[in-house]
């Protein structure tokens, strides 16, 4: 060989170079893809998410509870009378009062509390604009003006959602406070992190 | 000896005739020739370097006490503070190095600003520098979240769900940088592995590569004054250098004396520095159900921060605050070709490009103080004004610096050519 063709063919040189680094490349590629997989949430990680209950009845009118549930803050909110009329008079300076964004909440709490039993507020307290959790503040005025008709406030960015976790206009969270799935056990037991059954 | 150019005898010779070490320090320190008119501001290059060096050391220190686990890490640190033979000043002088680094970097910086030495032939140099930068904001990200405070906590919280902001793959990235649905054990084990080794290493390439681009074109000189172009004829050496050693390496001890003495002062009697350098909120350990009232970034992120902050939302998206954050550092990377001045030097620049850049380091430190402090500090504008009414002072004000911090960059083609320079001598002046 090295006697008979001393003309050199370039284009299957190129070839070959070509198809070796495609190659090359091709599997360089595939073993990153164990690496970055490693990267990814754990199937420890996903089976942390399960269910927990809590009792309502412990949260008396006008107050508020915090429990957990996937590592995050859930906030139990039971709503007094007056705290729901409120609701309705807010609606022209909220983003989305009439829940456009579907998926900040269930089917079942698609209405205008936000919830399954009209008093009884379940949210998760992160902010939905860069995750903190936003502090309550229930009642009308104090620290916030005048014109406060009790929500919440985020620290972080100065988000603030109403009592209904409905953000206002102007807030930099871009949605309201997400709904999460929850169902009633019996009158006083709910679970969170599990739907309730459509009512036929 | 064949091998030998530098006729060297003995132990020395033996190396050489192996390995180029005479010629490597002839090359770089003894016949490495700088501007002979160096000022104050070329000793932060060489103080960046001391204190990479010194993270390093204190961070190996830190590490053999430390424990990456969520359950664990707040009261590792502690113990540190209180049990640890001297590993108060461990992690005083680790947690000090970190601001101080982003001092000289800042200052290091700004004199390439004022001297025009990203201009050709040193535009790597430049983004060389820039890179460096970004991965040591990565890497001072990185270990702030490892004390497992409160701060450290919902900072990493805030920054990873930046990410999560970017239309179409952003939850899913911030998931995977997260390694679970929130921050958690997972996060700071990685975190922790990102700010031991990867960044480390990556940096020290970088920094490697840093000088020996710098080596290659030469130092720039407070003059901009190529000193290349004026050579003794017999000698080769340009008549305007020195040897960077001894000259320049006693400068440097000098200026490092002055720096340590600094250093030590807030080591010893402020290392908290009023909870700008270790933030109070950080004394108290992580607790994901609970913001705390105030949360701000350490102080070298406030003026990118108060940037997220004063853009707002869009179409219901936080993405352009997130984007205009990122922009104000990668735009650095463009400065070699946006300056369009035919000077380096400010000191031949005319009047406008030193109002630029008087602007620019002014909207810097008000952003950088408006990133300190809660948006509502100086209150809302009354109501009843159109436009603004409602709104907080402190949010409209960065939004003008930040449109000013922009503006430096984006209309440096022009100005730098509409700029009247004076003439630019041969060779270097000295005071």
């Amino acid at each position: 060989m090295a006697n008979g063709n001393k003309k050199i063919d370039l284009n299957r040189r190129k070839f070959l170079l070509n198809a070796t680094s495609v190659t090359g490349a091709i599997g360089a590629t595939a073993l990153g893809v164990p690496f970055v997989s490693s990267m990814l949430p754990s199937e420890k990680a996903k089976a942390a998410g399960a269910p927990v209950e809590f009792d309502v009845s412990s949260v008396s009118p006008g107050q508020i509870k915090t429990t957990e549930w996937r590592g995050q803050p859930v906030w139990i909110l039971n709503r007094s009378k007056g705290m729901l009329i409120s609701l309705e008079a807010n609606s022209d300076n909220l983003s989305d009062p009439d829940l456009k964004v579907v998926s900040q909440q269930p089917k079942y709490c698609q209405n205008a509390t936000r919830s399954i039993k009209s008093n009884v507020l379940v949210v998760v307290g992160i902010c939905t604009h860069l995750g903190c959790s936003p502090s309550p503040k229930l009642d009308k005025k104090g620290d916030m003006g005048a014109e406060w008709e009790g929500g919440f406030f985020c620290p972080c960015h100065g988000s603030k959602f109403d009592l209904a976790g409905r953000v206002y206009k102007g807030s930099p969270a871009p949605t309201n406070l997400v709904v999460p799935p929850h169902k009633y056990l019996d009158d006083n037991t709910i679970v969170i992190g599990e739907d309730q059954e459509e009512k036929a | 000896m064949p091998n030998n150019k530098n006729e060297t005898t003995g132990l020395i010779g033996w190396i050489d005739e192996r390995f180029p070490l005479s010629s490597f320090i002839k090359n770089h320190l003894t016949e490495y020739y700088a501007p002979k008119n160096f000022n104050f501001w070329y000793f932060f290059g060489a103080l960046a370097l001391f204190v990479f060096v010194m993270q390093i050391l204190t961070g190996i220190f830190l590490t053999m006490h430390y424990k990456p686990d969520a359950a664990l890490a707040f009261a590792s640190v502690e113990y540190i503070m209180r049990d640890v033979s001297f590993g108060w000043l461990i992690r005083y002088l680790h947690s000090t190095g970190a601001s101080l680094f982003f001092v000289v970097i800042y200052l290091h910086m700004f004199k390439g600003l004022m001297y025009g030495s990203y201009k050709k032939p040193r535009e790597l140099l430049w983004l060389f520098g820039v890179l460096i930068f970004l991965l040591l904001m990565a890497e001072a990200f990185f270990g702030y979240l490892l004390p497992w405070g409160q701060m450290s906590y919902w900072g990493a919280q805030v920054i990873v769900n930046l990410f999560a902001t970017i239309p179409f793959i952003g939850p899913d990235l911030a998931e995977w940088v997260r390694g679970d649905y929130l921050v958690s054990d997972a996060t700071l084990n990685r975190f922790f592995a990102f700010h031991v080794i990867a960044l480390p290493l990556a940096l020290a390439g970088l920094i490697f590569g840093h000088l020996i681009a710098l080596h290659e074109v030469g130092s720039n000189n407070p003059d901009g004054v190529e000193i290349k172009a004026v050579k003794d004829k017999k000698t080769g050496i340009p008549l305007d250098g020195i040897p960077f050693h001894p000259y320049y390496t006693v400068k440097d001890l000098i200026g490092l004396s002055v720096f340590l003495i600094v250093f030590a002062s807030i080591v010893f009697f402020a290392p908290e520095m009023g909870g700008y350098f270790l933030e109070h909120n950080n004394f108290v350990p992580a607790n994901p159900l609970v913001t705390p009232d105030h949360i701000a970034p350490v102080w070298y992120f406030t003026p990118f921060y108060s940037i997220l902050r004063a853009v707002p939302p869009i179409l219901n998206s936080q993405f352009p605050g997130v984007a205009a954050m990122g922009l104000s550092v990668m735009i650095f990377f463009l400065v070699p070709w946006l300056d369009k001045s035919p000077v380096r030097s400010i000191r031949y620049k005319g009047l406008l490009y030193k109002k630029w850049l008087t602007a620019f380091v002014l909207s810097f430190f008000v952003l950088g103080y408006l990133g300190t402090v809660p948006s509502n500090i100086w209150g809302q504008f009354n109501s009843l004004l159109p436009l603004l009414g409602g709104g907080d002072v402190a949010t409209f004000v960065a939004r003008i610096f930040t449109a000013i911090y922009f503006s430096f960059f984006i209309f440096m083609p022009y100005y730098s050519k509409k700029d009247k320079t004076k003439k630019v001598p041969n060779r270097v002046t000295m005071p």
